[in-house]
């Protein structure tokens, strides 16, 4: 870490530091940005009129000294992980197992023993609330992390390359985009016969991918005009080693920042195809068919809707409030 | 600027025809026979098997299918349902009350969205700055279905105030839906305007004008707003997109008999050509909005007719 930093210096101190390694592999532009820790190249202008004090940071450690003093980030650091232990461990938080009910309990409401009382078919709530978060945060990490990949492949040969290549994927996405998620959920979901994980993710996945391409695209080609692209070019580096080393880690942090938000959204979409019976189906332990089922009950047993709904917003609310801190750290211009 | 639209026009022709049969495409490649399934447990005779077949032009290859279908659509012929109703006669019916929903929940969003948005993006950092932020935030989060039902429950069953679900008391029976349904867009719409007024109140133009003396209620009314509104009309096509996803789940909640309802319960039963007909009308609806948010940005913001 402290060598990369010391690079980052600037010119003079580089070229004795580096004596050994290939030519492309240094950087020419003066605030170069260490092969790891890389700051965009489109930030330099407003990073640089300001004072900076110490050790001349890259944007993604000043984001990240920025970030460990920030509630907000804080907050939503402790929800996602609160929620991703659950989903790794629910035996950590209930030693009661979700599948093993008794009707005699059935609807039976919260008590000081059953915190969140009993469902239809008499199985403890609160197990099964706990263990829903499984379902929940595999699907939006799965799918984000998918679609974060697709948009970066797609958007780097987009972005790059422009021409053909740009113009024949530019129009796929703009064939996603005109159909809103929601409708192209049920649509595609309704036709396939069973619905567990891989259909659900599979198909947020194809219909959540065109906005990060989107996002990404734009950011590659404000940072292929940068000087230093073209001296690596210059100095015979090849095109995937330009994409996967230089632009790659200077363009990402729109995404990164998209990404945070859309794992958020994607949770609440899996739950609201559960919930309209086109997502995953019985006995999967999801927190959309558990507000589906509380439905037609919900003036008899109103806790049946309350407990996953607030575990539900809770976890996006998680994700989403990231994004927000994310985007204050990563882009300077908002500050 | 006309270049710019004949461009864009141009652009929407492929774009609208691939949408369209990607949603076709996948809607008839449904596994089992619609006319077979039609008939139930008693086979219908195979010349009337035929027939149908023949009318629905079910007995074509699936491109051609399509290339009829869209000839039809050109003509404002949607197809019709296999008991012989015509999909234009459902959207007829339907699209009134989802039209009326939207527009009322569009209304609700605009108003109080922009309003604080400029509470909150006046002094960026205070108390009602940071209001809006968090209470935003917690909208969004909160899916739509779990809003609708806890507005249900409290607004509705405890207080009494509005109708809980249908549509039997007319323009009441409207409001908390359309609440429901406005209040995630209410959110973005209120971020957007702090986030662009914030940085408008920060331009030469605005100290300029504050300089030259103008009342503050002038220079934020009038030079500030009228720059900070861009983005949040550019949204509103998005929005749209939006609007009709949330009012599948709206009207299935509040038990609406609109649009949304109608293409929901059409999948569940498998009614291939009612969805298609529908989804296609909807996708042409979003995209030729997004068409018209694109042209009066270039109307507004005249950096983009240059490009």
């Amino acid at each position: 870490m402290s060598e990369t930093r010391d690079r980052a210096k600037g010119p003079k101190t580089r070229q004795t530091e580096l004596p050994g390694i290939p030519p492309h592999e240094t950087e020419p532009a003066p605030r170069l940005p260490p092969l790891e820790i890389p700051a965009p190249g489109e930030y330099d202008d407003a990073t640089q009129k300001e004072p900076v004090a110490g050790p001349p940071a890259s944007l993604w450690s000043d984001a990240w000294a920025d970030l460990r003093t920030n509630w907000i980030f804080l907050i939503s650091a402790a929800i996602i992980l609160l929620f991703t232990v659950m989903a790794i461990a629910p035996q950590l938080f209930t030693s009661a197992n979700p599948r093993e009910c008794f009707l005699s309990n059935s609807l039976v409401r919260p008590s000081a023993e059953h915190w969140f009382g009993f469902d239809l078919q008499g199985c403890d709530y609160y197990a099964r609330t706990v263990y829903g978060a499984r379902v929940s945060m595999s699907i939006g990490v799965t799918v984000t992390a998918f679609a974060a990949l697709l948009a970066v492949i797609m958007g780097s040969l987009s972005g790059y390359y422009g021409g053909w290549v740009d113009a024949i994927i530019a129009r796929l996405t703009d064939i996603w985009f005109a159909i809103p998620t929601i409708l192209g959920g049920i649509v595609i979901l309704s036709l396939l016969g069973t619905r567990g994980f891989f259909q659900v993710a599979f198909v947020l996945i194809i219909l959540g991918w065109p906005t990060m391409l989107r996002l990404y695209r734009s950011s590659v080609i404000s940072v292929k005009e940068q000087d230093y692209i073209e001296a690596a070019r210059a100095l015979g580096a090849s095109d995937f080693r330009i994409l996967s080393k230089h632009i790659l880690p200077n363009a990402i942090a729109p995404v990164v920042i998209y990404a945070a938000i859309t794992t958020g959204v994607i949770i609440s979409a899996e739950a609201a195809l559960s919930f309209l019976g086109v997502g995953l189906q019985l006995p999967a332990i999801s927190w959309g068919l558990m507000i589906s089922g509380a439905q037609v009950r919900i003036l008899q047993a109103p806790h049946l809707l309350l407990f996953p709904g607030i575990f539900l917003s809770l976890a996006v609310f998680g994700f989403i409030l990231m994004g927000d801190a994310l985007r204050d750290a990563l882009d300077p211009k908002s500050r | 600027m006309g270049r710019y639209l004949v461009r864009r026009v141009l652009q929407f022709i492929p774009v609208f025809i691939g949408a369209t049969f990607l949603i076709f495409a996948l809607v008839f490649m449904i596994p089992g026979d619609p006319i077979r399934a039609l008939s139930g447990d008693k086979p219908l005779p195979q010349s009337v098997q035929d027939t149908l077949r023949q009318q629905y032009n079910l007995d074509e290859p699936l491109w051609k299918q399509y290339v009829l279908y869209l000839g039809g659509v050109a003509q404002g012929d949607f197809g019709e349902d296999f008991r012989g109703r015509e999909v234009t006669e459902i959207m007829g019916d339907r699209l009134p009350v989802t039209a009326k929903l939207a527009l009322y929940a569009f209304v609700f969003e605009m108003i109080i969205g922009v309003a604080a948005g400029i509470m909150a993006g006046l002094k960026k950092g205070g108390f009602m700055d940071n209001l809006v932020r968090i209470s935003t935030l917690a909208v969004i989060s909160i899916p739509i279905f779990v809003l609708g039902f806890i507005a249900q429950l409290v607004i509705g069953v405890r207080f009494g105030w509005l109708p809980v679900s249908g549509l039997r008391e007319g323009f009441m029976s409207y409001i908390m839906p359309a609440m429901v349904l406005g209040s995630v867009s209410l959110a973005y719409i209120a971020r957007l305007t702090r986030t662009s007024l914030a940085e408008n109140m920060r331009s030469d133009y605005v100290r300029t004008a504050t300089s030259k003396g103008l009342s503050r209620r002038r220079v934020v009314g009038v030079h500030a707003l009228r720059n900070s509104l861009i983005p949040v009309i550019t949204f509103l096509g998005v929005d749209l997109g939006a609007l009709m996803g949330g009012a599948i789940i709206t009207e299935a909640i509040f038990n609406i008999p609109g649009i949304g309802n109608a293409v929901y319960q059409a999948t569940l039963r498998q009614e291939g050509t009612v969805v298609v007909g529908i989804v296609t009308f909807l996708v042409l609806v979003f995209m030729i909005s997004n068409l018209l948010v694109d042209a009066l940005y270039a109307v507004l913001d005249p950096r983009i007719r240059y490009e």
